[in-house]
């Protein structure tokens, strides 16, 4: 990957300007390459990595991973009933696999009954969904390459040769 | 009872700078740049092998010059990566860290009185370990006009001057100045060591970080593999300074005569830190890679910040270290770093610790986050602005 790219995927505060120091590039140079990677939609949005596990009631929310089966269309693959299913806003990933399902939805509701309404009046009844098994999430450890556990203070010593 | 330490442990000049570590350990809350370490821990493949070998009751002693396992794999990576050929039952012995090779080497080399030369600023243990095996250092001050190179014609000077000298000690990269030498450089000092007949300890434990050219064992110069003892290790470039492997590698008289002493002291490498070896040289290439850009990124920021402040730094190929002048506060490094550290809380190393006439530098190990490498910048520039 890009070095502008690997900074950035790592912590998406930093600026041109600061970028350029890191790199050796010039602050111009590095606008130039970030801007590109904007409109090429190679760099499709910034955002920040939460655990909402010590978060209040009112922010609570369930999360479940559905295999889902689908029958595939003709000329069209599967990018369509894709489409289909990740324009709700309650999916919040979907990713097309290979093995004995088809896509891996990643569905968010407030409570167990909002992702059980999802599924059953939703996505089931979609045309060309055979099947789909629904498996609620339990605890996040890791997401994004970040574990989302604060980790320990450091444990080397301050000072040594 | 009249003397109870041996005069020659009596005599050996106590670190100037204890109490200014006392200070730091002391101390809470400090943002260090005061560690000549990875602020990485161990790649987790790596710990998870060692782990494994603890479970599967890998706790017994191993042979003295370490398991063949690891032996074999240090030789394939040399080979590998320098085209240099050592064989692995005869050349080479596993060491608890590169300070272990490094006090061996001496000790296996040095009669009394011999003397060796020792590059200056260093890596604070190459001085007491020649005296402590009977040795006379001699020193070979570098400079910041010169980015703290040695130089082929330094070396021809004292070498015709002093007579007699047995052996010199070269660390490239070199902590605490991150100075390296390229091929031709390098082939240029080969000359004249081959024509004064020295034997050279080469410490090259930060080879994985050389940063501007790819680094050249000393060892691998047409003429030379006989006459370096090549010490190298896993400490920097894979983050395994706890696990303290090191090894040796050289003509076999020599490694016999290591092993001697290696063997009577240590016994052997711990086998923990063996199998963790063996895990990190199969497969840590790229774990070692990633945290290689890291430290290249972080050397750019630190050595600009550093000369936009007013802090003459020149610019090094290697290592986590930078070696500036803070001559331009006014200040000497001791007293820079004691009022850095009790005003600002940042924690660095004094250059006197590194040699005694390099009173106005101060050692920054970036080793740490860019937050922090920011913050200290930050917290620098506020102390001497206040001119206190």
């Amino acid at each position: 990957m890009d070095e502008i790219l690997e900074i950035l995927a790592d912590d998406a505060r930093l600026g041109a300007d600061e970028i350029a120091k890191l790199t050796g590039k010039s602050k111009a140079a590095v606008a130039k390459e970030i801007a590109g990677y904007e409109k090429d939609g190679t760099i499709v949005k910034y955002k920040t990595v939460i655990n909402r596990e010590g978060l209040t009631e009112a922010d609570s929310f369930v999360m479940a991973v559905i295999e889902v089966g689908v029958m595939p269309q003709k000329d069209l693959g599967f990018d369509s009933i894709a489409e289909r299913i990740y324009s709700f806003p309650e999916v919040k990933s979907c990713y097309l696999l290979s093995g004995t399902y088809d896509l891996l939805v990643l569905v968010e509701g407030q409570t167990m009954q909002t992702i059980a309404d999802f599924v059953a009046s939703k996505l089931s009844p979609l045309p060309h969904v055979r099947s789909t098994a629904t498996h609620f999430l339990l605890k996040k450890y890791k997401e994004d390459g970040v574990v989302l556990k604060k980790t320990k203070s450091r444990k080397r010593l301050n000072i040594a040769y | 009872m009249t003397q109870r330490i041996a005069k020659k442990v009596a005599s050996m000049p106590p670190s100037g700078i204890r109490a200014f570590f006392e200070l730091v350990l002391g101390m809470k809350d400090v943002i260090s740049l005061g560690v000549g370490e990875p602020d990485f821990v161990t790649p987790w493949h790596i710990r998870e092998k060692a782990i494994w070998s603890l479970e599967q009751g890998y706790t017994s002693y191993t042979s003295n010059q370490g398991m063949i396992e690891l032996r074999r794999e240090v030789a394939r990576f040399i080979e590998r990566r320098y085209g240099i050929s050592y064989d692995p039952k005869q050349e080479i012995l596993i060491t608890v860290g590169v300070s272990e090779g490094i006090d061996l080497a001496m000790r296996a080399i040095l009669d009394p009185g011999s003397k060796i030369l020792i590059p200056e600023p260093s890596y604070v243990s190459y001085e007491p370990m020649a005296r402590l095996a009977g040795g006379r250092p001699i020193l070979l001050p570098t400079r910041i006009e010169n980015g703290f190179k040695l130089t082929p014609d330094q070396i021809d000077a004292v070498c015709r001057k002093e007579k007699n000298i047995k052996a010199m000690l070269i660390n490239y990269p070199c902590n605490p100045t991150g100075t390296s030498y390229t091929r031709s450089e390098l082939g240029a000092l080969a000359r004249v060591i081959k024509r004064h007949d020295l034997i050279v300890i080469s410490d090259e434990v930060y080879d994985e970080l050389s940063f501007d050219f790819d680094h050249t064992p000393l060892a691998a110069l047409p003429g030379m593999k006989d006459r370096v003892i090549y010490l190298n290790g896993l400490s920097k470039g894979y983050a395994m300074t706890g696990s303290r492997i090191g090894w040796a590698c050289g003509p076999d008289d020599v490694l016999a005569a290591m092993t001697k002493i290696h063997q009577y002291t240590i016994m052997c490498a711990s086998i923990t830190g063996q199998m963790a070896g063996i895990e990190a040289l199969k497969r840590g290439s790229r774990a070692v890679q990633d945290m290689k850009r890291e430290y290249m990124r972080r050397r750019r920021y630190i050595v600009d910040a550093l000369n936009e402040i007013g802090l003459e730094c020149h610019m090094p190929q290697g290592t986590f270290y930078v070696f500036p002048s803070v001559a331009s506060s006014g200040k000497d490094g001791m007293t820079f770093a004691q009022e850095l550290l009790k005003q600002q809380k940042v924690a660095l190393v004094p250059g006197v610790a590194f040699g005694k006439s390099f009173t106005h530098h101060v050692r920054i190990a970036y080793a740490a986050s860019y937050e922090d490498l920011k913050e200290s910048v930050r917290r620098i520039q506020i102390y001497l602005a206040s001119g206190s």
